[in-house]
């Protein structure tokens, strides 16, 4: 029980920490509107499936080092399937991508239980053979994506009963976001997979005994992971109409946010709210940065710096919190 | 009855191999790298003549020094990924201040960087505990930013290759390139270092078992911030070497080194989870990489091929490291 107000404790601060960020936001730039949520929301899309995706596999005791190089592989495949083809070809092309990062999440997670190698290393392994195979689909950017699908994340979505004001701080970007995470993350929260896959994370001897499936299980939390790195991947290409073969910068920022939203690097703890509000937080920063006229390359500076001490902050918390003389 | 009793029990050949494996790993290794040389002669015949070996050592001389900086911190389970901006660097800041400054000052001023960044590395990894891998990914990202601002604002006084590194990096001279003026005596006192002096010992020891290494008096964070530093200015050495071979500072120089000197160190045999390993074999493992190139290149292979390959070798070899520890 007192597990369950810390975790809600930690994330009621964060969302405190957020709100403190929205009023800051106002003070510095007094125009900021629903216009700006609404391209903050677009942003945020594709760093917000990376930590869904690293959510997962970090509650399931691991870590995934290829959701970047996942993201740059699904979004490259969909931009170079959508070049030049029809608009309704797109319709086959977001469920073939899905199903594609999937595959290939599930298939991590079938190279850690048969090489019994660490997560660490296996994931550093197909990180580069990602990288390489998103080389070998589209060796420079390019590529195109559906108007229907570009469509579907900009502008807000009608909600009837509620006036216009309302309805412009509900941007689809968020919408989509919203209902992607929450069609996967709720049933899977309720239902006995979930439960396994905080039980390998928080004791995998333990989860074993108790006749938990821990391979099997472990597969399916990369698969997940996998295909939260496609609608990443997906987002990317929807939000920029190309696909870039180079990962971007969402690995360090998937490991921060999950740090800074509440979640135990060594598993078993947490859940996906924390970090996705971790997320908008770390966004937030960076608009703040960019209102305030800083040169764009010392915002990355900043931003590397504070990811680099939000992950050495959770490191020091997660020895503190260990039994005196534990080996890490 | 008794000849039966007391003769050996017959082990299967292929156990014999392993261990033979696992007892002498340079044997294999050196056999690997006549093999590819072979095939290399036999796809273009002739190709292999004394020319040929210099610039193979040419190139394959960068590789191996970052490749000493992954075996280093391989060998206390940890990582080093930020060797390539490290090393592009000290390259970009050598090459921009030599116009201006007196070469020593050029030199301290490019080594900075290196010092600063290797300190931030193992204080992170030492001291807060965040795993390796993560701290130098977020400090090679740090890394990156301020080398765009610092490209701004040197943007006009122009870049020169200084005579003297160029003479290093692609000087030959009676056959030797003099790039191994610098490699011979860091080889030999990196060789030294892990195999005669206390130094070299604590890693080994640090990596094999950091409870029972903690427990005996080593402490843990001096032996990793020492660690860390030595990587960072060997990194920034290689990069001083790098920009003498290829003539063109950029921002992403050394970039495409870092993956190939974390295989060069797996496939010569030091292990990715500590304690076990060495240089020599790092060595050979940066031969092999770059014939491999080589030869791949020949075979026109594209690089997200070659990106593909390095992934699977470093799998493969660390599943079959593991196999063969656990099978003694």
């Amino acid at each position: 029980m007192s597990r369950f107000i810390r975790n809600q404790g930690w994330v009621a601060g964060l969302f405190a920490l957020l709100i403190f960020l929205f009023v800051t936001t106002k003070l510095i730039q007094p125009g900021y509107g629903s216009g700006d949520f609404g391209s903050l929301a677009r942003a945020v899309l594709p760093y917000a499936f990376a930590v869904a995706a690293q959510t997962v596999v970090v509650i399931a005791g691991g870590i995934d080092l290829s959701v970047a190089a996942m993201m740059a592989l699904t979004s490259v495949t969909a931009a170079s399937m959508m070049n030049g083809a029809s608009e309704e070809y797109a319709l086959f092309v977001v469920p073939f991508v899905l199903v594609l990062g999937f595959v290939l999440g599930a298939l991590n997670g079938v190279l850690i239980v048969v090489t019994r190698a660490p997560d660490i290393v296996v994931t550093l392994a197909t990180l580069f053979v990602l990288q390489g195979a998103a080389l070998l689909v589209l060796g420079a950017p390019g590529g195109a994506a559906a108007e229907w699908l570009k469509a579907s994340v900009i502008g807000t979505v009608p909600i009837p009963g509620l006036p216009d004001w309302a309805d412009a701080w509900a941007p689809k970007a968020l919408v989509l976001l919203v209902v992607c995470l929450c069609i996967i993350w709720i049933p899977l929260r309720r239902s006995r997979l979930g439960l396994s896959i905080y039980a390998i994370g928080s004791n995998e001897l333990a989860a074993f005994r108790s006749g938990v499936p821990v391979a099997r299980t472990r597969i399916i939390a990369y698969a997940l992971s996998g295909l939260f790195a496609a609608m990443g991947g997906l987002s990317l290409t929807i939000s920029t109409g190309i696909g870039a073969p180079i990962p971007g910068p969402y690995l360090l920022a998937s490991v921060a946010a999950v740090v800074l939203g509440g979640v135990a690097l060594g598993g078993g703890k947490g859940g996906l709210l924390g970090p996705i509000i971790a997320v908008f937080v770390l966004r937030l920063v960076r608009t703040d940065l960019t209102l305030l006229a800083i040169d764009p390359n010392v915002t990355a500076i900043i931003e590397g710096l504070i990811m680099v001490a939000v992950v050495m902050f959770g490191a020091f918390i997660t020895i503190r919190g260990r039994p005196v003389g534990a080996t890490p | 009855m008794t000849d039966i009793a007391t003769m050996p029990q017959p082990v299967s050949f292929g156990r014999r191999i392993k261990r033979f494996m696992a007892d002498r790993p340079l044997i294999p290794l050196i056999i690997l790298l006549v093999i590819l040389v072979v095939i290399l002669q036999i796809l273009r015949p002739g190709i292999v003549n004394e020319r040929w070996l210099a610039n193979t050592a040419k190139f394959a001389i960068p590789l191996a020094i970052l490749a000493g900086c992954q075996t280093m911190t391989m060998l206390t389970g940890g990582i080093d990924l930020s060797v390539g901006t490290v090393a592009t660097m000290s390259a970009f800041i050598m090459a921009t201040q030599i116009v201006n400054q007196d070469p020593a000052v050029a030199f301290l001023l490019a080594m900075l960087p290196a010092v600063l960044i290797g300190l931030v590395n193992g204080i992170g990894v030492g001291v807060f505990r965040v795993h390796p891998l993560i701290m130098t990914l977020g400090t090679s990202l740090i890394g990156t930013g301020f080398l765009q601002v610092y490209q701004r604002t040197v943007i006009a006084s122009g870049a020169k290759i200084p005579d003297f590194l160029n003479w290093l990096g692609t000087g030959v001279t009676y056959g030797f390139p003099n790039a191994l003026l610098l490699f011979v005596p860091v080889a030999v006192l990196i060789v030294f270092m892990l195999n005669r002096t206390g130094f070299g010992r604590l890693l080994y020891a640090v990596g094999d078992n950091e409870r029972a290494a903690r427990l005996s008096g080593v402490r843990y964070w001096q032996v990793i911030v020492a660690l860390y530093v030595l990587s960072s200015l060997l990194a920034g050495i290689t990069g001083l070497l790098y920009i003498g071979l290829i003539k063109a500072p950029s921002l992403s120089l050394a970039e495409p080194l870092v993956l190939p000197s974390v295989a060069a160190a797996v496939i010569g045999g030091t292990s990715i989870f500590g304690g076990r390993g060495g240089y020599t074999g790092t060595i050979i493992g940066a031969l092999i990489l770059t014939v491999l190139t080589t030869l791949l290149t020949i075979l026109q292979m594209p690089e997200g091929g070659r990106r593909i390959l390095f992934g699977f070798i470093v799998l493969f070899v660390t599943a079959a490291y593991l196999r063969i520890v656990e099978d003694r």
